[in-house]
């Protein structure tokens, strides 16, 4: 035994890397994925058009090199390039704000559902329940009527409801996990409920709740898509991906590249996620281990 | 008497059922003496003593009384419960597979007994775990601090346990079937090691077991349940040569032997 060779120990997180590093899809989407997040960052600078100014000499303009408007301009002679970036920050903004909001509300307040169970965890699954009974439409409008248009609504309103969806699969974990011996063993060592919660009952949550905030993201950039489709969205002249596609789809008999530059940004990313989502659920699934 | 348990029921209400698994249970257990728990499944072995250390599930009712060096635990809140688990009462499982959080070093779940209920931490408490370990056998300690418990074989998980567990020095330790989950010859190790233990630190223990041959070779005083009550209560020699009670001796017919198949 003392002559065996020294190996590094490794943490469930360094083995589920390891595996995830040999999955191509999953590691050429996260590659593609910062690309796209670098681009759509620094992107804006690089054109010497700005997303809201209009080129009067330009309307409907196709895509064109010469020009610099690489990606061609709108009915409104903006560039589409500039405009394609900016809904990309707004639309990522979106997805990744409100799935964290999300997943602050979702996994403690299913882990505490689920960690006392009994009554508290009937009455807060009750709540739960009410809550998703709600039409989101309904309430989009609501909130929208009473607040006004606003970007920061729509972060709130679509975390308000990912948040039911997160709370129970958190909830249904945290249940199994409780009948585990470990943490029967943390109570019997004398752990308090907020230790066992903090200390064993989330850490061994994290490998669900990261498979499925990956494949939240692309649900909440698409329900974004939406409202904005439906004009409820992002309001001129800030934009998002789901609103260049609509702009796009009435014209494009004429002008198509209205059309496919924002979709096509759109469906890689969506791609790009369910890749990452996918390559993670099998690295951390515990029967591959 | 370090321990004293007196007409102890637990039921549990599921609707308007009523499950009785503990039916007036009373036992005692003196400094340094063992006190094996025999019963087939379900028998309530477990929840006797789960219950005094008020580890009972929601939906259970505790009744009755235990006594831990004249201090009474049934009716504790749970913040004093957890000031007398682990330190001065602790507990080792079945299945030591799942006994250990796979997210956490050895050295870090060790250590947090020992910040716990010692305010202990960094170099004296990893000396402390690495003292510990040692007691259990275990060789280069240091290095399987710094380990993950997926990186152990079952009765070096068991033994890590078993080192945790003793952190404190309790005066009382309960083995809920210690050694169910783990092959012929690592059991022989486990129980070994724990006779030994238990001789180094005088503590007094109790063995939980379906098992009458882990019995005989380490305990004093045996008790036999069936249903959720104490059928059988003798020393470990007059049980397994007079036993009393018609069940006793059913369960003692049942252990499989090799000569008569």
């Amino acid at each position: 035994m003392d002559n065996a060779p020294e190996i590094k120990p490794r943490s469930l997180w360094q083995d589920a890397w390891q595996r995830l590093r040999h999955n191509k899809a999953a590691l050429a989407s996260m590659v593609i994925l910062a690309l796209l997040m670098a681009v759509v960052c620094i992107g804006p600078f690089l054109s010497p058009y700005s997303g809201d100014a209009i080129d009067w000499e330009y309307i409907w303009g196709e895509p064109s090199l010469q020009n610099q408007h690489w990606l061609g301009t709108d009915s409104l002679g903006r560039d589409v390039f500039v405009r394609v970036l900016q809904g990309g920050q707004i639309s990522l903004l979106v997805g990744i704000v409100s799935t964290l909001v999300s997943l602050l509300i979702g996994v403690s307040y299913g882990a505490v559902a689920g960690y006392f169970g009994g009554r508290v965890d009937s009455i807060m699954m009750r709540i739960v329940d009410i809550l998703y009974a709600l039409p989101f439409l309904f309430f989009v409008i609501l909130l929208m009527v009473f607040f006004g248009r606003h970007l920061l609504l729509i972060f709130v309103a679509i975390g308000m409801v990912n948040w039911l969806d997160m709370a129970r699969i958190v909830r249904g974990q945290t249940l199994s996990l409780k009948r585990r011996e470990f943490i029967e063993a943390a109570w019997m060592s004398g752990a308090s409920d907020e230790q066992v919660i903090k200390r064993h009952i989330i850490p061994n949550l994290m490998g669900v709740v990261v498979v499925y905030v990956t494949l939240t993201i692309p649900q909440v950039i698409l329900v974004e898509s939406f409202l904005s489709f439906l004009g409820l969205g992002v309001q001129e002249p800030a934009t998002s991906w789901g609103a260049l596609v609509n702009e796009g789809a009435q014209e494009m008999d004429t002008a198509p590249w209205l059309l496919i530059f924002p979709a096509s940004f759109l469906a890689v990313t969506l791609f790009c996620f369910n890749f990452i989502g996918d390559g993670l659920r099998d690295a951390l699934d515990p029967k591959d281990r | 008497m370090l321990l004293e348990i007196n007409n102890l029921s637990v039921t549990f209400h599921r609707g308007r059922e009523q499950i009785e698994a503990v039916r007036d249970v009373s036992l005692a257990l003196d400094r340094g003496e063992t006190l094996g728990i025999v019963g087939e499944s379900g028998s309530g072995k477990s929840q006797t003593v789960l219950a005094m250390l008020g580890l009972t599930d929601v939906n259970g009712k505790v009744t009755g009384s235990a006594m831990l060096d004249g201090e009474e635990l049934i009716g504790l809140s749970t913040r004093e419960l957890s000031r007398i688990r682990g330190s001065r009462v602790a507990m080792i499982f079945q299945d030591p597979m799942t006994s250990l959080n796979p997210h956490l070093r050895i050295g870090t779940q060790m250590t947090e007994v020992l910040a716990l209920h010692k305010g202990m931490t960094g170099q004296a408490a990893r000396t402390r775990c690495i003292e510990m370990l040692e007691q259990v056998r275990i060789s280069d300690a240091a290095r399987r601090l710094r380990q993950y418990p997926h990186e152990l074989s079952g009765g070096m998980r068991q033994r890590v346990m078993i080192a945790m567990s003793l952190l404190c020095e309790p005066a009382l330790l309960v083995a809920d079937e210690p050694t169910t989950a783990l092959d012929v010859t690592v059991q022989a190790e486990i129980l070994d090691l724990l006779r030994s233990l238990r001789e180094r630190y005088q503590m007094a223990m109790i063995l939980i077991t379906h098992d009458l041959g882990v019995v005989a070779g380490n305990c004093d005083r045996v008790v036999v349940m069936q249903d959720g009550r104490v059928v059988e209560s003798a020393d470990a020699e007059s049980l397994f040569y007079r036993p009393q009670q018609a069940y006793t001796r059913e369960l003692l017919a049942a252990v499989p032997r090799l000569d008569h198949p």
